[in-house]
């Protein structure tokens, strides 16, 4: 099988010893198929043990190992070597803390997927003995694709918006959140727009679809995000220009 | 040292650890839950399941069916006691979750749909495309975001579990973001944590999947159940070892050798069924075991494909067309194509056998209790004795909702009258804990790498307790194995700082493999018999008389382990002949 030397830059720091983050040089021979992990993989392995990094399924769907590769957020398990040429830049998430090396603080996000309230807040309760809610294909078609997201956070990573402002909930918050709107089981809607409508970045969010560009799961946030912002609008022209018809 | 006071701390938040840590919040919201997990809940390995779960729902099949197909599935080694309690509970916790928000395939009447799966004699099997796992590890952890009483500890370790008098009364664990050490003391505590294929090379199971949930209680004194039991999956991918579902067998694909013949029939699994047409319970729809033990026999007979990535068999699912593919299968698509380079809309796709999944594990009762009191075991990491010598496809996301569920409610039966615990017993046992930790740290006579010892250590395992094994192997992997535990202790930490060190949880992880890699091989070694999926060539048939028992294997500090047995339980079901011949035998 075809091997070559690859070649990557990648930031190193460490916080107990590093002012600030620096670069570190490798070079190390790949199989063609492999993907930037297995290169991350063989370095630790033979080359400095020392470099810290989060994976797991090698196969894009525990959401662990996002980085930017050549200034782009990607997963590196689904970032093939055979797609760049020359040296390789690997770096953590941006716009998140470095904790260590590629690793990086994901509290923010994680608090944020929180104060959606991601789950199911039933229209109407129904006992388990009552057998299953009943939802047609087509129902579940209407919120699947938004059902897809792993949580990998490459989104935030691309999105201008909370780069410039922290407390934007986000896109995959926000397109969680709008999921379980969307489920035909769900009543819980009105709670949580009381958290997303009176978020600031909703209204900021320019709709440059970076977020969706990135995405490798095809969620299309930047489509569920446009859908919440429609939606929240109806609501304030319902509550405040057409009192007859609130209800 | 830090200590949190909990209730029941639980070590694992996959789909195990999450529907405890559910059952008990709601059972009692003033019960305090300590969810203590190395990786953040979603990256559990419970994401990477693909094909489905069962349970019985539909209209024409039985408990008692689902019940012949996992005690026969099972060769049966499973407990009976467990598996009839197992198929009762399945149909509600698969409702539970669909009340979760779960979102399961449907019919056009909007009911939940159900999908053939290999071994199951009627369609049973309940999926959410091809990313079943995924989304139930997601529901799962959604809906726990609704309890404040689940306190959890995303990104700590579980260094050792704390025993006083003869009881589990809380663990230790790494915060890995600082290399602190926290106290945990808990009232009982629940194992979660998973299974272990990464002691083998060819896995489909992610890097987290060290067994470090089972070395916990072994080295507590909890023996390890029937670990000899290790199943192949038949269809990886040759490269990178990801899984192609059975879902794709399910559905109609087909396997084909060298010379395109649907090489199963030849080995107890015919006549042929026409393809697109799957039929339960013979050809590609036989159980894992048989499957993966045909590989190996058309590997002798020189009738695989040889490939770059080595010698395979086909995967054919072309005639299945494009529109269903998509629809039904839509991730294994993806995979093939991006890491192997074939659609499978046009091409068949090489695949073989892989290391999949642990039937044996930490001894647990069907009350999901272990015999240490005050530790409960659930999920992949317990071996509660309803997989016996081969799980069956989809039996075991069902298992982390029961057994999840079961584990929770025997706690909160256990910590009711619980004694008060000697708290300064509890803090010496954790200071000793800790001063493993710093021996690591400051050693300075190290001579082995990590690395290498795990190289040593999976070679090992894949080349003496793969698919066949004989006496001389397995013998030279207990040797094998006996002198890395011993090299081990030598092993030096190249990276000290306290921050994220990965290399300390590899270092640890390896540690825990190694056990766990020997208590297997051992109780292969001890097993003179061929069941469901622990083959030996020189012990080729089963043997009732001597081994229908399960193998409990006793951890002896740096010694070597004993194992003992202890009776199947039999309620119903005599051992008799597996049969997957679509009737025709
Ligand atoms: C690719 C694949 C496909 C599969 N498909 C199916 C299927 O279709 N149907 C089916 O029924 N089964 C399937 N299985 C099997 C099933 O998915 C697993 O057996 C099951 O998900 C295991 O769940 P778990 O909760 O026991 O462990 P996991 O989900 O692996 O979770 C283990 C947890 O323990 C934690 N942990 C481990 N060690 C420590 C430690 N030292 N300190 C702290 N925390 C720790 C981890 O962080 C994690 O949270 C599949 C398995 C694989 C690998
Ligand atoms: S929406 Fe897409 S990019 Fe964002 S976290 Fe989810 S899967 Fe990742």
């Amino acid at each position: 099988m075809n091997e070559r030397m690859v070649q990557l830059e990648v930031l190193r720091y460490d916080p107990q010893v590093d002012d600030e983050p620096h670069f570190q040089h490798y070079e190390v021979p790949c199989k063609e198929e492999w993907v930037v992990l297995d290169a991350l993989n063989a370095i630790k392995e033979s080359i400095d043990p020392t470099l810290n990094y989060r994976w797991s399924c090698h196969m894009a769907v525990c959401g662990s190992c996002g980085m930017m590769i050549n200034g782009e957020p990607r997963l590196s398990c689904h970032a093939f070597l055979r797609g760049f040429a020359g040296v390789i830049r690997v770096e953590p998430l941006a716009h998140f803390p470095i904790e260590r090396d590629l690793v990086t603080v994901a509290d923010d996000f994680i608090d944020k997927l929180k104060r959606v309230k991601p789950y199911l807040i039933p229209g109407e309760p129904r006992p388990i003995g009552a057998g299953e809610y009943l939802q047609t294909p087509a129902q579940l078609m209407k919120y699947r694709h938004f059902s897809m997201c792993i949580n990998c956070m490459l989104c935030y990573a691309a999105c201008p918006q909370y780069a410039l402002q922290p407390l934007f909930l986000g896109p995959a918050a926000i397109t969680l959140a709008h999921r379980y709107n969307l489920d035909s089981r769900d009543g819980g809607r009105e709670q949580r727009q009381q958290v997303i409508a009176t978020d600031e970045g909703v209204w900021e969010c320019s709709f440059v679809g970076a977020c969706s560009e990135v995405c490798p799961k095809a969620v299309d946030p930047a489509a569920a995000l446009q859908q919440v912002k429609v939606a929240s609008t109806l609501d304030w022209f319902r509550e405040h220009l057409l009192p007859g018809s609130a209800t | 040292m830090e200590t949190i006071v909990a209730d029941v701390a639980i070590v694992g938040a996959g789909g195990a650890g999450l529907r405890a840590a559910i059952a008990l919040a709601e059972a009692d919201p003033k019960l305090r839950i300590a969810l203590i997990s190395k990786v953040y809940p979603m990256r559990s390995h419970t994401c990477a399941a693909e094909g489905g779960a069962a349970g019985v729902i539909k209209p024409g099949d039985s408990l008692d069916m689902h019940f012949d197909d996992t005690v026969s599935g099972g060769d049966w080694l499973s407990d009976q006691d467990c598996v009839e309690y197992f198929v009762k509970e399945a149909p509600g916790e698969l409702l539970q979750l669909e009340h979760w928000g779960c979102p399961w395939n449907r019919e056009a009447d909007g009911s939940v749909a159900v999908r053939s799966f290999g071994g199951m004699k009627k369609q049973r099997t309940w999926f959410a495309a091809d990313k079943s796992g995924f989304h139930i590890l997601h529901t799962l952890f959604q809906t726990s975001l609704r309890f404040p009483s689940i306190v959890r500890f995303d990104e700590y370790y579980v260094l050792d579990l704390l025993l006083d008098e003869g009881r589990c009364r809380g663990l230790t664990a790494m915060e890995m973001r600082s290399g602190l050490i926290r106290q945990f003391n808990a009232g009982a505590v629940i194992v979660a944590g998973g299974g272990a294929g990464r002691m083998f090379p060819f896995t489909t199971n992610g890097a987290i999947k060290t067994g470090d949930g089972m070395a916990l209680a072994y080295r507590a004194g909890v023996p390890l159940k029937d670990m000899e039991f290790v199943q192949y999956h038949p269809t990886g991918l040759p490269n990178t070892g990801s899984l192609l579902t059975e879902a794709c067998r399910g559905e109609g694909g087909v396997l084909l050798n060298r010379n395109g013949r649907r090489y199963l029939q030849d080995y107890g699994m015919g006549p042929e069924t026409e393809p697109g047409k799957p039929q339960l319970k013979t050809m590609e729809l036989g159980p894992r075991d048989r499957l993966s033990q045909a590989y190996w026999h058309e590997l002798q007979k020189g009738n695989t494909v040889s490939t770059r990535w080595g010698e395979c068999v086909l995967l054919d699912m072309r005639h299945l067309g494009e529109r269903k593919i998509n629809e039904r299968l839509p991730l294994v698509r993806e995979l093939a194509i991006s890491y192997l380079g074939v659609d499978i809309v046009t091409d068949p796709v090489p695949v073989r056998p892989v290391v999949h999944y642990m039937m044996g594990g930490i001894a647990t009762d069907t009350r999901a209790a272990t015999p240490l009191p005050g530790l409960f075991a659930a999920g992949e990491c317990a071996c509660v004795s309803l997989n016996g010598a081969n799980r069956l496809g989809s039996n075991s996301l069902v298992e982390l909702l029961v057994f999840g569920k079961r584990a929770a409610g025997s706690a909160i039966e256990y910590i009711r009258d619980l004694p008060a615990a000697g708290t300064a017993a509890l803090t010496a046992r954790a200071q000793e804990s800790q001063a493993r930790i710093r021996e690591l740290f400051s050693r300075t006579d190290g001579i082995e790498s990590m690395s290498g010892l795990r190289r040593e250590m999976t070679d090992t395992m894949e080349k003496n307790v793969g698919i066949y094994r004989d006496q001389a192997g397995l013998q030279q992997a207990v040797d094998t194995l006996g002198q890395l535990r011993r090299r081990y202790r030598k092993v030096m930490l190249s990276d000290r700082s306290n921050v994220f060190n990965t290399d300390l949880f590899q270092v640890l992880e390896l540690g825990c493999m190694l056990d766990c890699a020997e208590a297997l091989t051992v109780g292969a070694l001890a097993r003179r018999e061929s069941r469901g999926a622990h083959q030996r060539l020189d012990w080729a048939k089963r043997d009732d008389d001597h081994y229908l028992r399960h193998s409990m294997v006793h951890y002896r500090g740096s010694g070597a382990p004993r194992v003992d047995y202890q009776d199947v339980v039999i309620t119903r079901s005599p051992p008799g002949l597996r049969d997957y011949s679509g009737g025709h035998q």
